[in-house]
């Protein structure tokens, strides 16, 4: 009992994050329609951002190309559901090898550069990868993309288009995530990283093979990024090049940004704050980018480390034992 | 000389731990460390000093790994390391510490020196329970004394603190050598007093090299003193051949 508590980060932060997986278990039955389909694609893209968290937020892996990754994920199901007829957990898992094998290999040439270089060989990684959908279009559909056929779309026999079936598979994949998530940061691969993050040539002379580290916390990042990339391709039943494009290598930074880098809560909370800011001022004016934009200025003026960054500064000791 | 020779004698028969053999680093025209033949037993106490520029810090980054050699080859316990990465020579046992402090700020003193003692005790996948970490985190700041500040922020501590907790966490590797590259630069008279008792005492563990310009310290602690100028060894021997070494004080001294 004593190891799960630590896994979780001590009682504090379990009570936090197994309450917050509880009040979402919850709070299915009561939003209404709309929020409740919202939710889901909240909770999956949420898996996205942790997973950006853990490259970024704590290892200080500024990628510019986790499209590439979430695409590999969604491609990956998405293909395999279509034309190699897998349904259900098979289609999910052959997306998950993928980003996994394309973490592998990107991510052990992108980490011989750092800095600004590994920033712009992410992008041209993502670059590429978001080329090849356009390439191999007579399967892919390119940017019109494909539908993944309902027959497809199943998993131990529950059927995906059901709303109620998609929110329970969509919080189980968030807090399988956002465990592990708090397990990585808890643990003492957790410590290696952001020691690597704070200072990466005395992490080296403590002994530690500072690639070997980054390169296994871009894999586990790049696995959360296509698990949820596989899950969003299924769940949702669509697959297209956007999901591959630049923009979907911006938002889980935006998002991590937004709820606080390094925090393990941080990017669920960006990327719900993110969606609703672009939901709500959407449907009041069309100028709503310069809203969100306005929005991210505030941000960084006010909460530089993000919404839960700066609070769990503000809390000192205590902010630590909640947020890790 | 009896007492000298005896030294000698027995400096002979402790194995050798570390060993270079025509160690060379270029930068560009310049030879930062020409040709240097360095042999270091095990147990000994060594300061190597030397002018500003003399190379000592290059030296020492060459035995650390940090930098590579131009030539020559840098032995270890018997073993060639030349073209061993820096990590990989402190799972042998070479541990650095940094002349110029290099913590992590953000993390308790605690923190910093089970990162040092983790990797030590990590086998293949396992590593050490948090407990454990704890306890040999907490037995090494003891004995640098800062076992009172063991929760505070390492970037907290005051600059003489941050020095000792360096050193706690070269501790923490439990290295068989243990570069110190100017450990007393910056502290108290106070200070470099308990300074000098605490590297005694680690050297009861370990062999100590040691770069040092406070020749109070370097009189006090060392075995064996090598003299570094323009990249090469000008002299070594014992404190008081160094001490009355015409060339050392015409070079060095200033005498």
């Amino acid at each position: 009992m004593s190891g799960v508590l630590a896994l979780l980060g001590g009682p504090r932060s379990a009570a936090l994050h197994l309450g917050l997986i509880a009040v979402l278990a919850v709070l299915q039955f009561v939003l209404a329609e709309y929020h409740h389909i919202a939710m889901s694609r909240i909770l999956v893209l949420a898996c996205f951002a942790i997973g950006f968290n853990i490259a970024f937020g704590y290892t200080g892996l500024l990628s510019l190309g986790h499209a590439l990754f979430f695409g590999a994920g969604m491609y990956g199901a998405g293909l395999a559901a279509q034309f190699l007829a897998v349904a259900g957990p098979g289609a999910f898992l052959i997306g998950l090898a993928a980003a996994i094998a394309t973490t592998l290999i990107a991510g052990a040439i992108a980490l011989r550069t750092a800095g600004v270089s590994f920033m712009i060989v992410t992008l041209m990684f993502a670059q590429a990868g978001y080329l090849t959908v356009y390439y191999f279009g007579a399967y892919t559909r390119g940017d019109e993309g494909f539908v993944v056929d309902a027959t497809m779309r199943t998993l131990f026999g529950l059927a995906l288009n059901d709303a109620t079936v998609r929110y329970w598979i969509a919080l189980a994949l968030f807090a399988v995530c956002l465990v592990g998530a708090l397990a990585v940061a808890r643990s003492g691969l957790g410590r290696v990283l952001v020691a690597i993050r704070e200072n990466e040539e005395r992490a080296r002379m403590l002994g530690y093979d500072v690639y070997r580290y980054k390169l296994t916390a871009l894999v586990i990042s790049g696995a959360m990024a296509g698990a949820a990339g596989a899950a969003y391709g299924l769940l949702f039943g669509y697959v297209g090049a956007s999901f591959a494009s630049i923009q979907y290598s911006i938002l889980p930074l935006l998002w991590v940004l937004m709820g606080g880098a390094g925090v393990v809560l941080g990017p669920f909370l960006g990327t719900l704050a993110m969606f609703y800011l672009i939901d709500l001022t959407s449907g009041v004016t069309t100028a709503y980018l310069l809203v969100v934009g306005l929005a991210l200025i505030a941000l960084i003026l006010f909460f530089p480390k993000g919404i839960l960054g700066t609070l769990r500064e503000k809390l000192g000791a205590r902010g630590a034992s909640w947020l890790p | 000389m009896a007492a000298l020779d005896a030294q000698a004698t027995a400096d002979a028969k402790a194995p050798v731990l570390l060993r270079t053999q025509g160690l060379t680093r270029r930068f560009g025209g310049l030879t930062a460390v020409d040709s240097v033949d360095f042999a270091l037993p095990e147990g000994e106490i060594r300061a190597l000093i030397g002018p500003n520029g003399a190379g000592k810090t290059t030296f020492v980054s060459l035995l650390s790994g940090r930098i590579r050699p131009s030539a020559g080859r840098v032995e270890f316990d018997g073993r060639d390391v030349t073209q061993l990465k820096a990590h990989a020579r402190v799972a042998r046992g070479i541990a650095y510490t940094f002349q110029i402090t290099s913590i992590f700020k953000a993390m308790s003193a605690r923190e910093n020196v089970m990162l040092a003692a983790q990797r030590r005790l990590t086998q293949g996948l396992l590593g050490p329970s948090e407990e454990r970490l704890r306890a040999e985190a907490d037995a090494a700041l003891a004995r640098v004394g800062l076992g009172s500040r063991a929760d505070e922020p390492a970037g907290a501590l005051s600059y003489g603190h941050q020095r000792l907790l360096e050193v706690a966490m070269g501790l923490g590797l439990a290295p068989r050598l243990l570069i110190l590259d100017e450990p007393t630069q910056g502290l108290s008279d106070e200070e470099i007093a308990a300074f000098i008792d605490l590297v005694r005492d680690i050297a009861r563990q370990s062999t100590v090299l040691l770069i040092e310009h406070n020749m109070q310290v370097v009189m006090g602690l060392a075995d064996r003193i090598t003299v570094l100028d323009r990249g090469a060894i000008l002299a070594e021997g014992p404190p008081d051949a160094i001490r009355a070494d015409e060339a050392v004080q015409r070079a060095y001294l200033g005498g």
